[in-house]
This record gives C-alpha cells, sequence and structure tokens, in this order.
C-alpha cells in the first residue's frame, strides 16, 4: 500500500533548467521523511508539487491517497504547508492572520478564533499577536507562519526549510511540535539542509541533488555510507601523536590498526571514525590521560551535509549556487 | 492546552458550491479591507483625485463649454458632474489591478492556493473591498458635488428612487471595471505596471465619450464610437435617473434606452472578465 505521501518519476523543467528529474518518494502514514540537498537541488520544487501548487511536466503524486494532479481540492483539504518563504500578510495582525486561514478551511468563525488564540500561544505570539505581521522579526513572522501551517491538524505536513531563521530555542520549541505531531500520527515531510536536523527528526532521509534523490535511509544507514562520527584529538606537543595514535586505534572501526586514525602532522590532529556517540569521548580522554598524552583539544564530529554530499558523489555540494538566503548563519549543528 | 493534532481540528467538509464561494470572497474581503483601513493614504489619494477633478472641470472648462444650446456654466456643472462620477468609478480598475499584482507576487498567494477555499475567491474578494472603497469615494464626491452647486432635478424631474438606482449603475460600471483590472494585474509582473497598465486605456474610454463634452459635438466619426461606449451609456442613464441637463439626443439604442444598456454592459464586463480572470488565476504558477 502506498504510504501517506507516494511520488513517482515527478519531472519538472523551467526553461532549459531542470529542477526535477525524476523523483520518486514514498512516506508511510505518521512517518517523517527529511529531504535533504543543497542549494537548488529541487527541494522546494518538490513540495510545490506535492502541494497543488506546481504542475510537473510528467509524473505522478498522491498524497492521503488522493492524486495530487486529478483531484487537487481534496488534497488541499488534508495538507498544511509551510513554505521557504513566510507566506502571511504583512498588514493583518498575527491573530487576524490565523483566523482567516481557519476560515479558508472552512472552520466557523467561534472554532477559527479559538485555534488561533491556541497557537499564539503555543508558538509563543501571544505578546505579538494584535499587531500587523509587518512589525515581527524574522523568526517571529517564520512562527506565524507555521502556526497558520498547523491551523486545521492536517494528517499530512510539509515543512519547507522550517528551522531556517529561529534562534536555537525557537529551534527546540519547533522540534518539540513536530514530535508532537509525530506522536499524534501526522505524516510530515520536511526539508533542510542539516543532516543533523534530519537525523533528529527524521524516520528517513532522501537525499536529493540536481533534481534526483541520490540516496535514501534511514540516517544511521547514510551514515554508515558516509563513514558516521569521529573523534577529534589534538595533542599538545609532537611527540603525544604517536602514542595517542595507538590509543585512538581502539576505538577505530578495526581491522586496520593504526591505519584507521588519519594524522595531520602539523596541526597535531588525530581523527578517527567510531561509533558510541559523545559518552565515547569520557573513555578516550581517560585513556590518553592513562598513558600520559597531554591534550588541546576534543570533540565529536558529526557528518555533515558536505561529508555525504562527497561520499555519495565524490562531489562537495554545490556551493557555487548558494543564494544567500540566509542558510550560511544555520550551519552550526545544534546541541543533541 | 489542547493538542496541535487534535481531532476536532480537523478541516470540516467544505460546503462547496455558490454557499463557499461567497464566505470565502466574504473573508478575503475582509481582508483587504483591513489592509485598505491601516494604510489610509491609499484611501485620502483615493479621495482627492476625483474631487480635484470636479473642481478643475468646473472653474476651468465651465465657462467655454456648450450643451445643448447653452454656455450657461450651470448647465455644464451639472452636466459634468455624471460624468465625473463614472470617470471616478473607473478608476477603481487600477487600484484592483495593482492589488491583485501584488498579491499575485507574494508568497501569501501559494498560503491561498494550498487551501481548500473557492477558486474565485481571491479575486472576487479584492473586488468586493474595491466596491467598498468605491462607494466611499462616490459618497463623499456627491457630497462635494452638492457643495459646489449640483442640483438634482436640474432639467427634469427626479426623485430619491431614481437617484438611488443612477448610483447602483455607477457602482456596478466600477465593479465591473474591476475585474478588468484583475485581468491587468493577473497578466503583469509588477504592481507599478499594473497601476499605468490600468490607467492607461481609461483616458480613451472615458473621453470618446459624452462624459465631459456634448457628443453630438464630436467629429461625425467619432460619434458612433462616443454613442455605443459602454462607459457613455452609464453616464447617460444617471443623466437621466439624476434629472441632469445635456441628455444625448441620439438614436443610437444604448443612447435610448441607457438604464438597461448600462446595465447589460455592465453585467456582460462581469461575466467575460470575471472568468477569464479565474482562468488566469489558476493556471498562474508561483
Ligand atoms: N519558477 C522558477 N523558474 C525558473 N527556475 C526555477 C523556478 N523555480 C525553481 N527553479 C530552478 O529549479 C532548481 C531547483 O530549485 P528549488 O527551489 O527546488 O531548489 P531547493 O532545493 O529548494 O534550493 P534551496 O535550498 O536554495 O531552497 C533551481 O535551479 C532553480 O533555479
Ligand atoms: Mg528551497
Amino acid at each position: 500500500m502506498p504510504g501517506a505521501i507516494h511520488a513517482e518519476g515527478l519531472v519538472k523543467t523551467f526553461g532549459d533548467v531542470t529542477a526535477l528529474d525524476g523523483v520518486d518518494l514514498d512516506v508511510p502514514e505518521g512517518t517523517v521523511l527529511g529531504l535533504l540537498g543543497p542549494n537548488g537541488a529541487g527541494k522546494t520544487t518538490t513540495v510545490r508539487v506535492l502541494t497543488t501548487l506546481l504542475r510537473p511536466d510528467s509524473g505522478t503524486a498522491t498524497v492521503a491517497g488522493v492524486d495530487v494532479l486529478e483531484h487537487p481540492d481534496e488534497v488541499r483539504r488534508s495538507i498544511g504547508l509551510s513554505g521557504q518563504f513566510a507566506a502571511v500578510d504583512e498588514y493583518l495582525t498575527g491573530r487576524e492572520n490565523l483566523q482567516m486561514v481557519g476560515r479558508l478551511y472552512q472552520m466557523r468563525a467561534r472554532a477559527a478564533k479559538e485555534r488561533a488564540g491556541e497557537l499564539l500561544e503555543r508558538f509563543h505570539l501571544a505578546d505579538a499577536a494584535d499587531r500587523p505581521a509587518r512589525t515581527y522579526s524574522g523568526g517571529m513572522r517564520r512562527r506565524l507562519d507555521l502556526a497558520a501551517a498547523l491551523v486545521v491538524a492536517p494528517p499530512v505536513m510539509f515543512m519547507d526549510e522550517p528551522t531556517t531563521g529561529l534562534d536555537p530555542r525557537n529551534r527546540q520549541a519547533l522540534w518539540d511540535v513536530i514530535k508532537e505531531l509525530v506522536s499524534g500520527g501526522t505524516t510530515l515531510l520536511l526539508t533542510t539542509q542539516y543532516l543533523e536536523e534530519a537525523d533528529h527528526l527524521a524516520h528517513d532521509i532522501a537525499v536529493v541533488d540536481h533534481g534526483k534523490v541520490i540516496a535514501r535511509g534511514t540516517s544511521d544507514q547514510l551514515k554508515a555510507r558516509t563513514g558516521g562520527e569521529r573523534v577529534e584529538v589534538v595533542v599538545h606537543d609532537r611527540e603525544a601523536v604517536a602514542p595517542a595514535r595507538a590509543v585512538l586505534a581502539r576505538y577505530g572501526p578495526g581491522g586496520r590498526g593504526p591505519d584507521d586514525v588519519s594524522v595531520e602532522e602539523h596541526t597535531r590532529k588525530l581523527t578517527v571514525p567510531v561509533t558510541g556517540g559523545a559518552k565515547l569521548l569520557a573513555e578516550v580522554i581517560r585513556d590518553l590521560d592513562a598513558v600520559g598524552v597531554e591534550i588541546d583539544d576534543i570533540g565529536l564530529r558529526r557528518p555533515t551535509l558536505d561529508d555525504v554530499f562527497i561520499s555519495l558523489t565524490g562531489h562537495a555540494a554545490a556551493r557555487a549556487q548558494e543564494d544567500g538566503n540566509g542558510g550560511g548563519l544555520q550551519r552550526k549543528e545544534p546541541a543533541a | 492546552m489542547s493538542s496541535l493534532t487534535d481531532t476536532a481540528a480537523h478541516a470540516p467538509a467544505p460546503r462547496g458550491g455558490i454557499a463557499q464561494s461567497f464566505s470565502d470572497s466574504l473573508v478575503i474581503t475582509k481582508r483587504n479591507l483591513i489592509r485598505m483601513s491601516r494604510i489610509p493614504e491609499m484611501i485620502l489619494f483615493g479621495l482627492i483625485q476625483p474631487v480635484m477633478f470636479v473642481v478643475l472641470f468646473t472653474y476651468v472648462f465651465g465657462g467655454s463649454m456648450q450643451i445643448g444650446n447653452s454656455t450657461d456654466p450651470d448647465v455644464y456643472k451639472n452636466f459634468l458632474m455624471a460624468g465625473i462620477f463614472a470617470q471616478t468609478v473607473t478608476f477603481a480598475t487600477a487600484g484592483a489591478g495593482a492589488g491583485i499584482a501584488d498579491d499575485m507576487h507574494k508568497g501569501l498567494i501559494d498560503r491561498f492556493r494550498s487551501l481548500p477555499m473557492a477558486r474565485g475567491a481571491v479575486l472576487t474578494g479584492r473586488t468586493m473591498a474595491d466596491l467598498v472603497q468605491t462607494a466611499l469615494t462616490l459618497l463623499v464626491l456627491a457630497v462635494v458635488a452638492l457643495l459646489i452647486g449640483w442640483r438634482p432635478g436640474y432639467a427634469a424631474p427626479t426623485d430619491f428612487g431614481k437617484i438611488m438606482l443612477g448610483f447602483a449603475l455607477l457602482l456596478l460600471l466600477g465593479y465591473a471595471f474591476t475585474w478588468i483590472g484583475a485581468l491587468i494585474g493577473l497578466s503583469v509582473r509588477t504592481p507599478e505596471a499594473a497601476t499605468s497598465g490600468g490607467l492607461i486605456w481609461l483616458f480613451p474610454v472615458t473621453f470618446l465619450s459624452n462624459a465631459f463634452v456634448d457628443s453630438s459635438k464630436l467629429p461625425g466619426w467619432l460619434q458612433p464610437v462616443a454613442e455605443w461606449n459602454p462607459f457613455s451609456a452609464t453616464v447617460q442613464a444617471c443623466r437621466k435617473l439624476f434629472g441632469d441637463p445635456g441628455l444625448s439626443p441620439s438614436d443610437a439604442w444604448p443612447m435610448q434606452y441607457p438604464v438597461w444598456a448600462s446595465l447589460i454592459y455592465s453585467v456582460l464586463i462581469i461575466a467575460v472578465f470575471r472568468t477569464l480572470s479565474v482562468r488566469k488565476y489558476r493556471r498562474a504558477e508561483g
């Protein structure tokens, strides 16, 4: 049985740009799919096709069991959309915006009003609820837009880069919202440029590049293909490199002994792929201490989008296409 | 606090059909009226312009215009008002076009297009909000006209009902023209283009008519153009209903039965341009 979101062979070209080049997706009901890819990969275009905003040149898609191309109106009743750029009326207040959306989902005026109040509380906008959205900060607008997408508790949700522009507190709050949605049975497709985020929220990840899904799987499966986590150690002096290497080799994937550990002599940096996460760090520190190695820095490095790309395509994510939509500010890893 | 996935908050089944079309349009009308009220300078400029026209036309051309056999400035003043009223309502075209062009290029249109709302409601709501604004402008203009000496019943008897019918025809004409504006707004890339595109064609339409001059004094080849101009029909209808001087004596059907002609023209314009606009809206891809 096809999932709550199902797409086959979606193709969309704009002039001579091929935005989608045969995208296949399947998101089982009640799960989260993270669509991961660099700028221009086709994430937004995919979301727009699935939310009835754009007709593909070819291919088929169903959402909540309904054909997107044949019955767009019916699909619209079952979906909530938070697009890449906040879709709110600047001159209406936050409350008026949400009430309007509720009314257009055919809710009664009373119900729309109550729901607007709840969502404003929920998204920390109660204080600004009666100010025109024009006076909101970028993050507030983003939250209002997310609230608008949740007005009717739709069974299928689409979020295009939902955390772009949010500060850490609000990002965490949004992650909580997403987890609550999923535990309530909502199916979610979210796009992101950050593997950490997909890792944290999504059951499955589809990596897109140049309009194609180039890899899919759970985050563990992808990480396995990418080399997973690494421990990075910077030792205090050169003489410590060799003993440190011997210690770190014990944590490596095994088989190759010290060869598992890569060394940058001039920066005194040693890197070893590991599995086991943060609790491993304490052990590594203890073991290094036991052999008398003094360290300047130690850290757990997670695979980044770049790592995934390098391992999947042999080339780095196409940075040349970066269009400066603010994504660059979000590169920091969120606290795990 | 209730849950985000509360099934009580699932989308109710759409009522569909006319009832939903109507209620969705009202929601959008309200949205546009709130916006207008938060940009009051727009309403103000909308009011100043026609008032300026009335005053300028009355005092600049008033003394040199011949209506029928009369050059009395008072006759011209009473003749002119229906023309200015009609010209004013047509200017709503530009506002509607700019508003829709603006909407189409903002992210909000994606929100609307992903909601289970009636197809024409975004456009209908906008045109209805413009109708409210036009009514307000017309009211102010009528007061100004009365203040500077417009006297309904100057040339022929009239009554309150007829005067109201005249204003109703004006509003209907204005509403019809906002749908032309809507189509222009959907066809251009920027609100600025919609404003100028919405205005330029209004000059020939409103001047090649009986609005400001006695159409029987136009060059021969222009007379049929002016007499069959939909805009002229409404002007003639208003003059007839208001009891203003200067009715065109032409045999052309719209001049003989101007109330019917005005009604038919406006309904036809709405039918054609609403259909084209809604179709264009649905095809537009962001
Ligand atoms: N309306 C359009 N007209 C022309 N080209 C378009 C249009 N929309 C998208 N494209 C092109 O299609 C490609 C995919 O764009 P898309 O917006 O789907 O990328 P994305 O993965 O969402 O990127 P980002 O991370 O920057 O948001 C890009 O090359 C883009 O330039
Ligand atoms: Mg995008």
